[in-house]
């Protein structure tokens, strides 16, 4: 039996795992699958993380770093190349390393970390033969920055999410020619900082409302072809571009890593593919919580850190002196607000709930519903759904109230 | 002379609106601190970029590393070809210099390495 077993040693589970032990929790055990601790961050070599945190603009590395020294500074225990292959619903973890073979942990409770993976070619259905040259841009992040590889000279990328527009600049300053970045959408999902830090600065075009219909090559990428698309997103017949090119990266997506809380029964939620959780971030199994990526996908992990640290918090709690849920407070949105996290509220606290939009608006107020009462209200300039909000609730806010809507209206 | 920019100094990314004369600033709008007014400033005089890139290491593998500081914009492909031509020895901490005055910075460590 362990008190606490945290699955994933990136960004998420060392700040758990740090918050739980500062709460008291010292039988810890992080399982990274790994070689490394930090996660994600390591392949991240770029700067812009921890400017909330830290007051200091790092790079993926030097953040992770910042929690792996606290992690072994405090020896909370760690197994990296170790591999979680079940979690049941009664918190029994199933794992397996070299050193170890294959063994079992039963533990008090589990806070899930895995963070999330990337969309790949076979979900988006586009025509061609399936020539080599065809990556996302995560995997050609990592083999650019952590094995010392180019995946090729000639580039277009599909997505204009972060992922696509660091690896339009990181490829560019290695050498390679990157001809675009096409964007589905008609605005891009990335930071406007990185529009102008990695397109803009080197003159490469976005090209939003575009997507690539046809992958040309046989063994290779020969080129691609792009084309316009309507309201609908439908490609527009006429509008074929043919662009050469050697290399296709493609930043279309992430997807919360959740294959193990489903086996663990944990309920997820369809929008954010990711469990559904009350302010605690405890799932729907008692026991077992989740934070960062693999509950909903980040952009700062400034705010993964945050949201861990509160999971690592009331794990703890929870193992001291189990779950203490007061009331029920169901989130609801409306289309405009496509999520919150959390999505249930279940003590009288303070909460601060994040929620990402639909689509870009311009000039809206936030608006907190209980039933056609509005408790509260927040004014935003702009909101997008590249950047996640938040907005804190006080208890007063939803006092004998069953469900609070989340809506967003446009100002006149 | 006006200039629209968007801020680079963190996520926030401000649209700022810049005027300036004769190589002086007149002014800066839409910044929502003051880095936004100092990158407003040099952006429009002097533009600077931190680079970001990895390193060969003595035992073949890779090294992330950046400039400490931003370094002028129009020496962003030579500094690359100073970071490409150079190896690091190991081993190596978080901050250690791995090469020294590269266009007004040392390129430094980011990572630790055996």
């Amino acid at each position: 039996m362990t008190e606490l077993v945290i699955v994933g040693g990136g960004p998420a589970g060392m700040s758990a795992a740090v918050a739980a032990y500062e709460a008291g929790i010292k039988d810890i055990l992080i399982l990274e699958r790994d070689e490394h601790l930090g996660g994600i961050l390591m392949q991240c070599i770029h700067n812009g993380f921890g400017l909330h945190k830290f007051g200091e603009e790092l790079t993926g590395p030097e953040y992770a770093w910042k929690y792996e020294k606290k992690v072994r500074e405090l020896g909370i225990p760690f197994k990296l190349n170790t591999m979680v292959l079940d979690i049941t619903g009664d918190k029994v973890i199933t794992a397996s390393n070299a050193e170890d073979g294959i063994f079992r942990i039963r533990a008090k409770a589990i806070i899930l970390a895995m963070g999330c993976r990337e969309r790949s070619k076979g979900a988006l259905n586009i025509a061609g033969t399936r020539p080599a040259g065809i990556y996302s841009a995560g995997t050609a992040q990592k083999y650019v920055n952590m094995k010392g590889y180019m995946p090729g000279e000639n580039v277009v990328i599909l997505g204009s999410g972060d992922i696509g527009l660091i690896m339009a600049r990181r490829m560019t300053l290695e050498g390679a020619k990157v001809n675009a970045v096409c964007e589905l959408m008609p605005y891009s999902g990335g930071l406007a900082r990185n529009i102008e830090q990695c397109l803009n600065d080197f003159g490469i075009p976005l090209k939003l409302s575009h997507t690539v219909t046809e992958i040309h090559g046989k063994d290779r990428v020969t080129g691609v072809t792009i084309s316009k698309v309507d309201e609908n997103r439908r490609p527009i017949k006429g509008t074929e571009e043919y662009i050469k090119c050697d290399t296709l990266l493609l930043s279309v997506g992430l997807i919360p890593e959740n294959e193990l809380s489903k086996n663990a029964g944990v309920s997820l939620d369809r929008i954010t593919n990711g469990a559904v959780v009350d302010q605690s971030r405890q799932t729907s199994v008692e026991g077992i919580f989740a934070c960062g990526n693999v509950l909903h996908v980040h952009d700062l992990v400034d705010y993964v850190s945050e949201e861990a640290e509160i999971a690592g918090l009331n794990a703890a709690e929870y193992i001291k002196s189990g779950v203490k849920k007061d009331i029920t407070v169901k989130i609801k949105t409306d289309g405009k607000i496509r999520y919150t996290v959390p999505q249930e509220i279940t003590q009288s606290k303070e909460v601060t709930v994040y929620f990402r939009v639909s689509d870009v608006f311009k000039n809206v107020k936030i608006n907190v519903y209980d039933g056609d009462k509005l408790v509260l209200s927040k004014k935003k300039q702009k909101v997008a759904p590249g950047e996640m909000e938040t907005i804190k609730l006080k208890p007063e806010m939803f006092e004998n109230v069953k469900e609070l809507t989340f809506k967003l209206e446009e100002v006149k | 002379m006006k200039r629209e920019l968007t801020c680079i100094v963190c996520p926030m990314g401000c649209s700022l609106s810049v005027e300036f004369e004769n190589g002086k600033i007149l002014s800066v709008a839409g910044n929502t601190c003051p880095r936004g007014e100092k990158y407003a400033e040099d952006e429009c005089l002097s533009p600077k970029r931190t680079i970001t890139s990895t390193v060969k290491c003595s035992d073949g593998s890779v090294l992330p590393v950046k400039t400490d500081r931003a370094i002028p914009k129009d020496k962003i492909y030579e500094c690359m070809k100073i970071i490409n031509n150079s190896v690091a020895d190991l081993p190596v901490c978080v901050g250690d210099v791995i090469i020294e005055n590269v266009f007004g910075s040392n390129i430094v460590a980011t990572q630790n390495k055996n």
